[in-house]
């Protein structure tokens, strides 16, 4: 079967056999898109999340049949170095990561719980960051989240348009 | 006189165990009455009580939990992660039931899968009640976000999340899950049986 996607807004046609591979192994293993991670392969961990038109989707465990059509955003296309997502800017900035394994999945999550929540209390943070760091960044993460949050708050007030 | 009494009780129970012995009871006489045999049960009672024993099962009080967190497995375990219903009963803000759980069961992660999966609302919470009890929320207006019995027989026949139940999938180490003790077509036909007999919920 063909699938047609939108991967970090270009478009992609895959075709396999199995509609239920995961759609993280055609990011990483077809597409060569590394920066989602696989961790436990059961949609536990979070390393491989993504957004699916804009929701977080633990792609381990989507078939990718269910991504036919869609517009899907990885780590790669959230920010470059050039240009980083306020989230990535954030995580430089208060040195998040350890081993980093982990981090690509957890800046997604962020950054889609931004978009739905763009000033989250700890406890929204606890609520909707669920991912998993056998490193232990929770703590500079939830600083990091706070000033992504500011990050993206300041970015969108110098993006409006002025009426003068 | 004492040793006559005591001959005289040792006799007795010597005659007693004698003729306990000789008596063989006939098979007969113990036959055990399955409750859906019961000669007090109505043809309704008895589609009930197959009807509830799929209801009752953790497949379905699962996602009907006393409490804002989802249970998980035949234990009813707490779901991981801190997992709750939400505002709307679809998980939180970002990280919602669809982050993991798609239309369908994933047959290589394990995570079981059906369109609008979803917690039953808070009012329609079953977890801790007994299977009349169950019966006499699911029927209640006030409990049971206004439904009608039409509603509510579309809902325990028809709805793919329910009928999910009998399609469980495998878990995440490629164990079939277990299913409810009533097959899917004889748990529809007692559903459907109890609502034409007029959904009368025995006497406890």
């Amino acid at each position: 079967m063909k699938i047609s996607m939108q991967i970090n807004g270009q478009s992609h046609v895959v075709e396999l056999t199995d509609e239920y591979t995961p759609l993280l192994w055609v990011i990483r293993d077809m597409l060569g898109l590394k920066g989602t991670k696989f961790g436990c392969g059961k949609a536990a961990c979070g390393a491989c999340t993504l957004h699916v038109d804009g929701e977080a989707v633990r792609s381990c465990s989507y078939p990718v049949k269910f991504a036919d059509g869609k517009e899907i955003t990885t780590i790669e296309g959230l920010g470059d170095a050039t240009n980083p997502h306020p989230v990535q800017q954030a995580w430089i900035e208060e040195i998040v990561p350890q081993c980093g394994y982990c981090q690509p999945g957890f800046m997604m999550a962020t950054a889609a719980l931004l978009d739905k929540i763009p000033n989250p209390t700890d406890e929204e943070i606890d609520d909707n960051i669920i991912n998993v760091c056998r490193c232990g960044t929770y703590y500079r993460m939830r600083k990091a989240i706070h000033l992504a949050a500011e990050k993206q708050s300041a970015l969108k007030t110098t993006n409006e348009p002025t009426n003068s | 006189m004492k040793t006559k009494s005591y001959i005289l009780i040792l006799f007795l129970l010597m005659a007693g165990f004698v003729l306990a012995s000789m008596y063989t009871p006939s098979e007969s006489d113990y036959v055990s009455v399955p409750p859906s045999k019961k000669n007090s049960e109505t043809p309704s009672d008895v589609a009930f009580h197959k009807m509830m024993d799929v209801l009752t099962h953790p497949r379905c009080v699962n996602c009907h939990p006393n409490d804002h967190v989802p249970k998980q497995g035949i234990e009813g375990d707490p779901h991981d992660f801190g997992m709750s219903r939400g505002e709307n009963n679809l998980g939180f803000e970002a990280t919602k039931c669809t982050t993991c759980h798609q239309t369908e069961n994933n047959p290589y992660s394990g995570v079981p899968g059906a369109p609008h999966w979803s917690l039953a609302p808070h009012s329609m919470q079953w977890q801790g009640l007994d299977r009349f009890e169950i019966a006499a929320s699911m029927m209640d207006t006030e409990r049971n976000g206004g439904r009608t019995p039409e509603d509510i027989l579309h809902h325990l026949t028809e709805d793919k999340l329910v009928l999910w139940a009998f399609h469980p999938g495998v878990d995440a180490k490629g164990e079939p899950r277990e299913v409810p003790p009533v097959s899917k077509e004889d748990y529809i036909k007692a559903v459907e049986a109890w609502f034409e007999n007029g959904h009368v919920i025995p006497s406890n």
